[in-house]
């Protein structure tokens, strides 16, 4: 059974892991807008 | 558009609980391999939805090499970089599920190498897009998923023509599966795949927003070297 929860685990982390980055840039890019509009 | 979003989430997240449920609880015990058999529910959606997204992928890199539409190379990009993250999923259960039943993590037998050899080709061409600065980027990188997207079907039909460690196909080519689990498996390939649209337009959002800005940077960028000038 380890082995099956573990294949599922690393599904779920492989996933977030992306969706963090996706997020990241998400939160950078609102940076860089707001950085436009204050000039 | 963007009401919908957290709705479709919603369904989406519901959806896939539904599916976890259904492989962990309502499929069958597979009589040889016993419970670790439900990596199945995971690792064969996942690559099913990585060849989708590589398929889509080659499309919009023909459609850019022939039209060079800005709306193909986002979906290009958006398209590679999910289904590496899906391609990922793959190459991590795999041997997860090898170990205990073949009593190995990997083998180079032609499934498990040109899956690797597509994964690596997906990342190489992310890694062209995120290091390169040339004008010309795009259309490399539509050149090279031309290629890339020619391991998808040596994949696919690597275990119906030739003897290899990975198991034949048990949806056509030969093979067979109980009913209740091909519905299970359906459920989880609907899931991931809802899951997957989702991560698509986020991604896709966020490469049309940074255009958007690049743009602008761009123009002010002009602007000022024009007023320095004067």
């Amino acid at each position: 059974m380890k082995f099956l929860y573990a294949a599922y685990a690393a599904t779920w982390i492989i996933h977030i892991m992306y969706l963090t980055t996706v997020v990241r840039r998400y939160a950078r890019l609102k940076r860089e807008i707001e950085d436009l509009g204050g000039k | 558009m963007k009401k919908a979003f957290p709705i479709l989430g919603l369904l989406t997240a519901g959806l896939l609980t539904y599916a976890l449920y259904q492989a962990l609880v309502v499929a069958p015990t597979e009589q040889t391999m016993g419970d670790v058999q439900r990596i199945f529910y995971y690792h064969v959606p996942s690559a099913w939805t990585a060849f989708l997204l590589f398929s889509i992928n080659f499309l919009a890199s023909v459609w850019y090499l022939l039209r060079r539409n800005p709306v193909a190379d986002m979906v290009a990009v958006t398209t590679a970089e999910v289904g590496v993250a899906f391609c990922t999923v793959v190459l991590v259960t795999g041997p997860l599920w090898a170990r205990p039943v073949w009593g190995i993590w990997w083998t180079w037998d032609l499934r498990l190498t040109s899956t690797l050899v597509l994964w690596l080709i997906y990342v190489s061409y992310l890694v062209l897009r995120r290091f390169s600065s040339s004008g010309q980027t795009p259309v490399l990188a539509a050149a090279l998923a031309v290629f890339g997207a020619l391991d998808v079907p040596l994949v696919y039909f690597s275990i119906w023509f030739f003897r290899t460690q990975h198991p034949q196909p048990v949806i056509g080519g030969g093979g067979s599966i109980d009913p209740r689990m091909l519905h299970v498996l359906l459920i989880n390939w609907l899931a991931f795949l809802c899951f997957a649209f989702l991560v698509c337009w986020s991604r896709y959002r966020l490469e049309a927003l940074w255009r958007e800005v690049e743009e602008v940077q761009a123009l002010e960028a002009l602007a000022e070297t024009g007023s320095d000038r004067r």
